[in-house]
């Protein structure tokens, strides 16, 4: 009688374990999945800026043409695999990070020309940028961590026993890829006055 | 890390929506008390009166003073976060044209992303002092208010870093419990001083909190650092910001020299750790950082 009481006890407390660390993964895994399209409601911010930028360099910029042409190419390569869904999403990172250092680039160069600097609304031009290269890594920033924190979950004993009941699977995290972009000099574009 | 500032996370926010509640409930507490206690009180004096004069049985001061607190705390709770601004006269930022404020909605928007909570709105409080504060119930209407001396002074990164420390209050609830504590003090001036000393206790820790999730959203624990030190060295008190919103703020608007002090006395007394304590856990952070990344300390 004593033991079938305890076993009984046992039965719940394990019952009631097993639903706590199976919502907790799918509240983790749900938040996951959301950091994810918050990244991707970033990227669409920045593809629809771009445009805008180019245009209002453009007159002043007759003679970096390839430079321009350059960030007119990432964006539109950056959308098309955005298009193709989220299942690429090594493909996605890659393009955006093209994106990413041919806009620095661009930015270098309109740090060269102290005309075009003076004329008034690149200084603006510069933060909008600066916030949407920002808001991007912020995002993506939040992703790996929340999808960190999902795959330890997964992993940690004795969560791991639940983690196949909660179809939990380890998320990918964003990576940049290359060690060269990674090497990419930081360009100062926080409007600082230099030292 | 993060596993660990997660449970960190999870468990402040439970600790503050317990105690804003056990705030709530002492407050109508400590009236009812009042009240009850008043009735008895009469109802002892009236009872050795003749048979045909008044008897107090029924406790009519306790109900109506219970009453009465309940409401003002609902109304404290519901109207607290507008409170907070109005006493600091703060004007709310939309459709910023200015550059300074123009940066600033896009550094909120930017924090609030890697915070992972809704855009706060935000609002300048027009005083030359350094300062800012979050304010709200829940951070899906939150509030975040910079001085304009902190838009003048502070680079983009540390503006960056001050926004980020407001809204590690906002995530993790301390406004919450922060504004229904303000609030309630500006419902009774009776209160004032008890309430102080509540809010004495409940706002060390939390700024330290605060500054670990700055650096969490920033990756920048250096930009608070010097953001830190160019609040403290403008030594200028905050005026638009009165004492019952002072432990709000990310660095006390009083400039009290108890601030700078560690020790029994200190603790017990003041609403915020001493700045250099923060400043030098901060850089602390900031140089473990550049070492595991391998660079140098500029």
């Amino acid at each position: 009688m004593g033991g079938s009481l305890i076993l009984l006890v046992l039965v719940v407390v394990v019952a009631l374990w097993m639903v706590g660390a199976y919502n907790g993964l799918v509240s983790l895994k749900n938040q996951t999945l959301n950091a994810f399209k918050q990244i991707d409601v970033q990227l669409k911010r920045r593809h629809d800026l771009i445009p805008n930028l180019v245009n209002a360099v453009r007159g002043a910029m007759d003679f970096e043409k390839s430079t321009l042409e350059a960030v007119i190419q990432a964006r539109n390569q950056a959308v098309k695999v955005n298009a193709a869904g989220p299942e690429g999403i090594k493909q996605i990172s890659q393009a955006e990070n093209a994106l990413s250092s041919a806009l620095q680039r661009l930015m270098v160069v309109v740090e060269q020309y102290p005309q075009l600097k003076a004329t008034g609304n690149i200084g603006q031009l510069q933060e909008e940028l600066t916030s949407t290269e920002n808001k991007v890594a912020f995002a993506r920033q939040l992703y790996n961590d929340t999808a960190t924190q999902y795959n330890t979950k997964q992993q940690q004993f004795p969560t791991n026993f639940v983690a196949g009941l909660a179809r939990a699977q380890p998320a990918d995290l964003w990576e940049i890829e290359d060690q060269a972009e990674r090497a990419v000099p930081q360009v100062d574009l926080s409007m600082k006055p230099k030292p | 890390m993060s596993g660990e500032t997660s449970l960190n996370l999870f468990q402040q926010q439970e600790a503050n929506r317990r105690r804003t509640a056990l705030l709530v409930i002492g407050f109508v507490v400590f009236f009812a008390w009042l009240g009850f206690g008043g009735d008895y009180i009469y109802h002892l004096y009236t009872l050795a009166e003749p048979p045909a004069a008044y008897h107090h049985t029924f406790p009519w001061f306790g109900i109506a003073l219970s009453l009465v607190a309940a409401l003002m705390a609902w109304y404290a709770y519901a109207t607290g976060p507008e409170k907070v601004l109005w006493s600091t006269g703060a004007r709310e930022v939309v459709d910023a044209t200015d550059p300074k404020e123009r940066q600033l909605v896009n550094v909120v928007e930017e924090m609030a992303i890697a915070a992972g909570v809704p855009r706060p709105r935000i609002w300048i409080v027009d005083d030359p002092d350094p300062n800012a504060f979050a304010t709200g119930t829940e951070p899906l209407h939150a509030h975040i208010a910079v001085t304009q001396g902190l838009l003048d002074l502070c680079t983009r990164d540390e503006l960056q870093a001050v926004i980020g420390h407001e809204l590690g209050h906002v995530k993790n609830l301390d406004v919450r419990l922060m504004t229904t504590l303000a609030a309630l003090v500006g419902a009774v001036a009776l209160m004032h001083d008890i309430a102080q000393l509540l809010a004495l206790g409940v706002s060390r820790k939390r700024e330290y909190l605060a500054d670990a999730m700055s650096a969490q959203f920033t990756r920048n624990p250096l930009a608070l650092a010097s953001a830190l030190q160019k609040i403290e060295s403008a030594d200028a008190p905050t005026t638009h910001i009165k004492r019952g919103a002072a432990h709000l703020c990310i660095a006390d608007p009083l400039g009290r020299r108890l601030t700078a002090h560690e020790g029994l006395f200190a603790d017990a007394l003041a609403t915020h750790p001493p700045m250099a304590k923060r400043i030098t856990i901060l850089r602390g952070m900031g140089y473990a950082q550049l070492k595991k990344e391998g660079g140098t300390v500029a």
